[in-house]
């Protein structure tokens, strides 16, 4: 059997662990203390006859001394030096390192699992950027517009004698292409903010969360009806979800559906929708109706089963945001024409981002969100501090926004303020809240 | 403008502004028909006599039939690259060391060298300026 250098340490840790001398487990075995020593400090190799003499005298099994979960640790590590070279790590003492100190050898090869996981990651991530065929197309296609447009451009401009046939050819030409260009990147930046509909792996745990709630539609008959079982009925819907691969994704997807629970039995289904109904969009009211806190209601109206007009088409539902008080989404319910960034905080004009400086008080603001055709949404948005309150410690706040989609039929009245999705792919010029530069150079 | 191979003159209407004594002939094999009018144009009025075509599967047949004085080739083609055509125009002795400008929107270090490496002349990225495509054929064919 070939022996690790770490069974000195299995053997030193086991005695010391049973609190037996070392002269006596050595004496029990037939060798000297001092010889024990060396063994226990892996600088004497043992087996055969005197292995299983002291694993006899430990009362343990020899193999426990020779095998452990320290060989897997001893092999990453072995890998993590092989990774960084230069660092110049002593591999030959890499079991005794392992042996000595375990807790801080774990961590290392902890960290050099996580460095691998996350290599692979934005491997994974240059691979999309880099093969995306879609990206690669739309890309494709607006270079070859700005090339026709350009060339034609100089054609036209450089004030030689065109004929007009050709000039009126010409013309046309940067018509057609000036709008193919125009669809071309609004279609690439919708792309780039939303993501692919084609199979787009979530990065995550919040991703996987978004999949498992749209799967659902945001509702959850299951958690509406008679609320038996209803812990049993969430671990059938966590469990029975493809869209939650991780753990953690789980667990938010756990701890969703907890407070659905709570908010539907705060406000039952039938009794909420009617009023609902009956007064669309005033959220003050029901929860003042139902004395209800007004997050409670926000959450609730974004979380009605779907409805269909006259004609049997869907009817578009609210959309939600929830966003913590360091203003990360943590929760989103999309909504049509209301351009939510993947990953980041969204628009410092979104009227969530004024509640948050203003935690208890309702904010409502009537928005624009800019791109291609422009939509008007109206967004109602109240930041809530939760968890127990403590002296003299801030508290914990989350800020919820409900957006209302306008009714073509019956527009809002008023002004609205013009927002964006992130200021990477938002075209509004000479913006104070500007984070970054636009990608478009109407924002320049 | 048709995807079939023609003896299209466009820009037949405007003087060349640059005097050629013996026509060249240039063939266009690009697949946006923007870009061939607006590069058609150009060359016509440079004095050059253009042909087009937009199909990469028959590509290497149009250039075989036509004999170019030199050829503009895009890279991204329906049915067949740039780069297979103009490895096959290498292969074939005829068209070994036909002059070739090609375009492409795909202007990465691996791109340009793949197509060094299959034999192009002249590789340029999009957009490019009219002036640039001009003086590079100039210098092609005198080359």
């Amino acid at each position: 059997m070939p022996q690790s250098r770490l069974t000195g340490s299995r053997i030193r840790e086991r005695r010391l662990y049973l609190g037996v001398k070392q002269a006596a487990v050595a004496r029990g075995v037939g060798i000297s203390a001092a010889y024990l020593n060396l063994i226990e400090h892996n600088r004497r190799r043992i087996g055969g006859k005197l292995l299983n003499d002291l694993a006899k005298a430990l009362s343990v099994d020899p193999v426990q001394l020779t095998e452990g979960a320290e060989d897997a640790l001893v092999g990453t590590l072995r890998d993590a030096a092989v990774r960084v070279p230069q660092a110049g790590a002593e591999t030959e003492k890499v079991e005794d390192l392992a042996g000595r100190f375990p807790g801080w050898t774990s961590l290392i090869a902890a960290q050099h699992r996580r460095i691998e996981e996350l290599e692979l990651t934005v491997e994974t991530l240059t691979d999309r950027f880099t093969h995306d065929p879609q990206l690669a197309a739309s890309l494709h296609e607006v270079i070859s517009t700005v090339t026709a447009i350009r060339s034609t451009a100089s054609i036209l401009s450089e004030g030689q004698d065109i004929d007009p046939e050709w000039q009126a050819r010409f013309l046309r030409n940067m018509r057609e292409e000036s709008r193919r260009l125009s669809d071309s990147a609004q279609g690439l930046v919708d792309y780039l903010d939303t993501g692919t509909d084609l199979e787009t792996t979530p990065l995550v745990p919040q991703e996987e969360l978004a999949g498992f709630l749209s799967d659902h539609n945001h509702h959850f008959p299951a958690l509406e009806d008679g609320f038996l079982d209803l812990g049993g009925q969430i671990a059938r819907l966590v469990s029975g979800s493809e869209h939650l691969q991780t753990g953690e994704a789980r667990i938010l997807a756990k701890a969703w559906l907890e407070r659905y629970v709570e908010d539907a039995l705060a406000l039952p289904l039938d009794g909420f929708l009617q009023e609902w109904r009956r007064v669309p969009g005033d959220a003050a009211a029901l929860a003042g109706m139902f004395r209800q806190p007004l997050d409670r209601v926000l959450r609730r109206a974004a979380c009605l089963p779907g409805e269909k007009d006259a004609d049997g088409k869907s009817v578009r539902g609210p959309g939600l945001l929830i966003c913590d008080g360091a203003g990360a989404i943590t929760y989103r319910r999309p909504v049509s024409g209301f351009a939510l960034p993947r990953f980041g905080a969204g628009c410092p004009h979104w009227p969530m981002y004024h509640a948050l400086a203003r935690p208890g008080s309702p904010v409502s603001g009537l928005v624009e969100m800019g791109g291609r055709t422009p939509k008007r949404f109206l967004c109602l948005a109240i930041a809530s501090t939760f968890g127990a309150p403590r002296f003299d410690v801030a508290p914990l706040i989350e800020v919820t926004m409900l957006i209302l989609p306008e009714d073509e039929a019956a527009p809002f009245g008023g002004r609205a303020a013009k927002v964006g999705s992130s200021c990477r792919v938002c075209a509004l010029a000479d913006c104070a809240a500007r984070r970054e530069p636009s990608i478009l150079s109407d924002a320049q | 403008m048709t995807d079939q191979t023609s003896d299209l003159k466009i820009g037949g209407d405007p003087e060349p502004t640059v005097a050629v004594t013996l026509p060249r002939h240039v063939l266009v094999i690009e697949d946006e028909p923007n870009i061939i009018e607006a590069i058609s144009f150009i060359l016509s009025r440079d004095g050059w006599v253009v042909a087009t075509h937009s199909n990469g599967e028959t590509a290497v047949e149009a250039v075989l039939k036509l004999r170019p004085d030199a050829l503009i080739l895009d890279v991204m083609l329906p049915g067949r690259s740039g780069y297979d055509i103009l490895q096959d125009l290498r292969a074939n002795e005829t068209t070994k060391d036909l002059p070739v400008l090609m375009l492409t929107a795909r202007g990465q270090k691996n791109d340009r060298e793949l197509a060094e490496r299959l034999g192009v002349n002249k590789f340029m990225t999009k957009p490019f300026s009219n002036a640039e495509v001009l003086e590079t054929m100039r210098a092609l064919i005198e080359a």
